[in-house]
């Protein structure tokens, strides 16, 4: 009885943990834990956003203006610059006067934005700490740049990932479809019964092949392969990825679109037959368009394989964080990214949060993709009836 | 000269022999009917007429058919252009899940008929053939699944009289419809004897007996009886006949 | 008539060039299935030995074996089935023997088949929240095999549910007829004749285990590890993250591609075996429970 429920169970688990892991990232300050930004007690500048700050250090911003502050340039402060302004015997030998010499510093430069550990902050501090606005979920979903690990501010954009991701999937499918569904055709209308008894299974056999094994062939022979075709810098592209994505997709959607295909009643192919259609009329003129619903269910299946696979796209793509261009340059998609950067990421850390996040995306797609699916076919089996 | 013509036809599924050395011919213009019990071989036969048996795997057959004098079994026959000659109407009506109106375009467009108005000519005069016309006329672009039962039959007909074949097949075409439509189709096919040649497959006797200038009576593979209707019904040569025709097995 | 001949002459034409292509198509693809097979057979043959089956990988993976990786192989395998292959097999009895049709079993279903479709690395996220962190298991081969155990959850209740269905009604309506209870009925009657074919999906779930490696990465695999696990709390190496890790990011990835290719080889072996013996069990009780 229990166990009748586990899988309902194991999905609402799953939801649970990866939905309170992910919000983390939305609720907490988007600075690394022992950091703080700081500036003049006099800066009129009171809340600031993750991107501004970025915008500050890659000196996009450079007056306190741009921010709604004073007409006032802004000056850089990481705590690495501090020997700029002191000598080192000012800072003392084992930088004992450090914290003391930064909140002189921050209390004459009216300008100043500080960044650095707060156990270097004294304890008269004469500075004011800034607030940092919290990640927003559609500046998560818009933003353009991936930098999860920069400082003084992590970069939480998820855009270019889910392009690459879009990319690899869409370049898979486009190239699974045809093919898949002239194998489907092959098997459902044309082969032999002994024929197709002996091939089904051989295809079958391609969803078998663990994905590492795919991405170690990819990245021994299609990479290199890509590489001297188009002649590239690197082979490590989203088109790698979308290849192999393809030959694992085709035996989902060659199965699906399969038995869909048998699905149509030999009434209808008969009754075509007997009109004088030869049987390739037959088969695109009535048995496509009958099992069209089928079709789409499995190129959606095949869609979803090829978005949440993990392994094989890490290791062929390049695992490039930009927004993609063409399929010839190195993408990243969600699915690698969680899985090179999850080990590196500390625990209940912001960046294990925003992973969790993607996470969070990853299972809403493919859960969107099962129900779309289920819809698909059931609207199928109406017709049928 | 017969319109079809066969000639120690023999044929096998597999192992099992379900044909025996048939030989029959039909003159044109005529109805025959194909009587005999479930299994006789009378629907195995009617579907060698327009190569239909060739879709099913591990299938034998001998002898030779002819129709119009041309063997149809012979290589230099184009199955299509049989098919398009000889056309057929099945047990359940089966139309395709298309609108009435291309349910009965669907057999010119594939034959090669690109022209507009040809095409809406013949559908028209093919659904005013089977008297479907003043019912269907409204709702031409309507799925042809919103039709009764009758009407998707005589849409099945329709549509195979479109692409103007010489002969036609019925394997059985009242069998799923009720009394009303199944008179409306009988008395259809009576007219339409004008112009074609037509073999039916029927379990009900009195159906033949209706519509049927001859009757072939069928049993276990081989051709028991094939007389008038007349004679077929009424003095009938063979007891095997008689037997079935009075009801006493079958 | 002859119109018509040219007609059907292009029809046919049009015809084999279609079947050409399809035909071909699919021959492409079985034909693709043997490159790679075939690629890792020739450039792993060589590799595998007695010693790269039993030793311990040696000067930076570049040398030596892969033991630990297969016995951390086997334990995963054996800890997911020790709790899928139970849970799924009751839970796919209960829905089918117990279970009336309606929308608690529809449901129950969606549920399956949505766990079904989840990518495996946000079972791997999941793992790791769950086994590793909350419940305390830490990078282990409990939190690794639980986290694969629910990943071939789905698989196990589906076979199992298929080969229940297969059981002909009237065994059961012949056990109800002698007086026997339900239980009595699924456990003596249904469930010996379906076992069968539910052994199969244990091994095709064997198959998939093992070559699973997203849902391992943050909960069970280490990087390389100098001896072999003692309990199920300790980490342990895979076979399919080994070979990701010699082929993506080991020390020295060009010397080490030797070792890569024997890796795949071994993956590849036990995926194979699982599957042609599943397939070869179906057919051979398939045919047996027909005649019967």
């Amino acid at each position: 009885m229990l166990s009748s429920a586990a899988t309902s169970i194991t999905v609402i688990l799953i939801v649970f943990f990866l939905f309170i892991e992910g919000a983390g990232v939305f609720t907490k300050k988007p600075i690394d834990d022992g950091f703080l930004l700081a500036v003049s007690v006099d800066n009129q500048v009171k809340k600031i956003k993750p991107s501004e700050i970025k915008d500050i250090y890659d000196q996009k911003i450079t007056n306190w203006k741009q921010l709604g502050g004073k007409d006032l340039p802004i000056v850089l402060f990481r705590a690495g610059d501090i020997t700029d302004y002191y000598t080192e015997e000012e800072l003392g030998k084992n930088f004992e006067f450090f914290p003391d010499k930064i909140n002189e510093l921050i209390a004459k430069t009216p300008g100043i934005i500080a960044f650095f550990s707060d156990k270097y902050k004294a304890k008269d501090f004469k500075g004011r700490e800034l607030d940092i606005d919290k990640i927003k979920v559609s500046e998560f979903l818009s933003g353009e740049e991936w930098f999860p690990t920069a400082q003084p501010i992590a970069q939480m954009g998820v855009k270019p990932l889910i392009y690459g991701t879009l990319w690899v999937s869409l370049g898979a499918i486009l190239l699974a479809l045809p093919i898949g569904l002239a194998a489907a055709i092959y098997l459902s209308e044309i082969a032999k019964k002994r024929t197709r008894s002996l091939l089904k299974p051989l295809i079958e056999l391609l969803a078998a092949i663990p994905s590492v094994v795919y991405g170690f062939f990819g990245l021994v022979i299609i990479v290199p392969l890509i590489q001297s075709t188009f002649d590239l810098p690197v082979g490590e592209t989203g088109l790698a990825g979308s290849v192999v994505l393809a030959i694992m997709a085709l035996p989902t959607i060659i199965t699906i679109s399969e038995d869909a295909m048998r699905n149509t009643p030999r009434a209808m192919k008969e009754a075509s037959l007997a009109l004088g259609a030869s049987k390739w009329q037959t088969i695109y003129k009535i048995v496509i368009p009958y099992s069209a619903s089928g079709i789409t269910a499995g190129a959606i299946l095949g869609i979803g394989r090829a978005i949440g696979e993990t392994m094989a796209v890490l290791m062929v793509t390049g695992n490039a964080a930009v927004i993609p261009h063409t399929l010839l340059e190195p993408v990243r998609t969600i699915p690698a990214t969680i899985a090179a950067e999850l080990g590196e990421a500390p625990n209940g850390g912001l960046h294990y949060e925003a992973l969790f996040a993607l996470g969070c995306i990853l299972f809403i797609i493919t859960f969107g993709i099962n129900m779309l699916v289920e819809l698909v076919t059931n609207r199928n089996s109406h017709k049928k009836h | 000269m017969h319109k079809i013509e066969s000639k120690n036809v023999n044929f096998n599924y597999g192992e099992f022999q379900a044909l025996h050395d048939i030989s029959m011919s039909m003159k044109e213009n005529t109805v025959t009917a194909l009587i005999g019990p479930s299994g006789c071989g009378k629907s195995t036969y009617l579907r060698l007429l327009n190569r239909m048996n060739d879709l099913i795997d591990n299938t034998h057959m001998t002898g030779s058919i002819l129709i119009d004098g041309v063997d149809i079994y012979e290589r230099q026959t184009n199955v299509d252009d049989l098919r398009k000659n000889v056309g057929m109407v099945f047990q359940k009506p089966n139309p395709f899940p298309k609108t009435i109106y291309e349910n009965v375009a669907y057999g010119l467009r594939v034959n090669g008929i690109t022209d507009k108005n040809e095409i809406e000519e013949r559908v028209v005069t093919s659904i005013e053939q089977v008297a479907l016309w003043d019912e269907v006329k409204d709702k031409l672009k309507k799925s042809a699944f919103e039709l009764s039962g009758g009407q998707q039959q005589r849409l099945c007909i329709a549509r195979a009289l479109a692409i103007q074949p010489s002969v036609l097949l019925m394997d059985e075409p009242t069998s799923a419809l009720d009394p009303i439509s199944t008179a409306k189709v009988e008395e259809l096919i009576y007219e339409l004897k004008n112009k074609y040649t037509i073999v039916i497959v029927t379990h009900n006797m009195q159906q033949a007996g209706r519509v049927s200038d001859n009757t072939a009576f069928f049993y276990m593979g081989k051709l028991i009886e094939y007389d008038k209707t007349k004679t077929i019904f009424t003095k009938p040569t063979i007891k095997q006949t008689e037997d079935y025709i009075t009801g006493r097995f079958g | 008539m002859s119109q018509q001949s040219s007609l059907a002459k292009k029809k046919r034409r049009n015809q084999n060039i279609a079947f050409g292509i399809f035909t071909f198509t699919s021959y492409a693809i079985v034909a693709l299935l043997f490159v790679i097979l075939a690629f890792i057979v020739i450039k792993g043959i060589g590799v595998i030995s007695w010693e790269f089956i039993t030793e311990m990988p040696k000067n930076g993976m570049t040398e030596g074996g892969i033991f630990p990786a297969i016995v951390g192989t086997l334990c995963l395998v054996l800890v997911s089935m020790v709790f899928a292959f139970p849970v799924g097999v009751l839970a796919a009895i209960y829905m089918n023997e117990y279970v009336k049709d309606g929308w608690i079993k529809k449901i129950i279903k969606q549920m399956t088949n949505n766990l079904a479709g989840v990518p495996s690395i946000v079972f791997g996220l999941f793992g790791m929240s769950l086994f590793v962190n909350k419940m305390g298991f830490g990078d282990s081969i409990l939190a690794g095999g639980l986290t694969l155990g629910l990943l071939v959850l789905p698989i196990v209740i589906r076979t199992t549910e298929e080969s229940l269905k297969a059981v002909d009604d009237t065994f059961r309506q012949a056990s109800y007829g002698l007086g026997a209870s339900k239980w009595e009925t699924t456990s003596k009657i249904v469930f010996p004749i379906a076992f069968p074919n539910i052994i199969t999906g244990l091994i095709l779930s064997v198959g998939r285990v093992s070559g699973e490696t997203a849902p391992i990465l943050f909960t069970v695999a280490a990087y390389f590890l100098p001896k072999l696990p003692t309990s199920i709390f300790d980490q342990a190496m895979a076979l399919p993250y080994h070979l990701y890790v010699i082929s993506t990011s080991g020390t020295n990835i060009e010397a080490s591609r030797a070792m890569a290719y024997g890796t795949a080889l071994v993956l590849i072996i036990i995926v194979l075996i699982s599957n042609l013996l599943a397939n070869a069990l179906r057919k051979y009780y398939g045919n047996k429970v027909k005649t019967n």
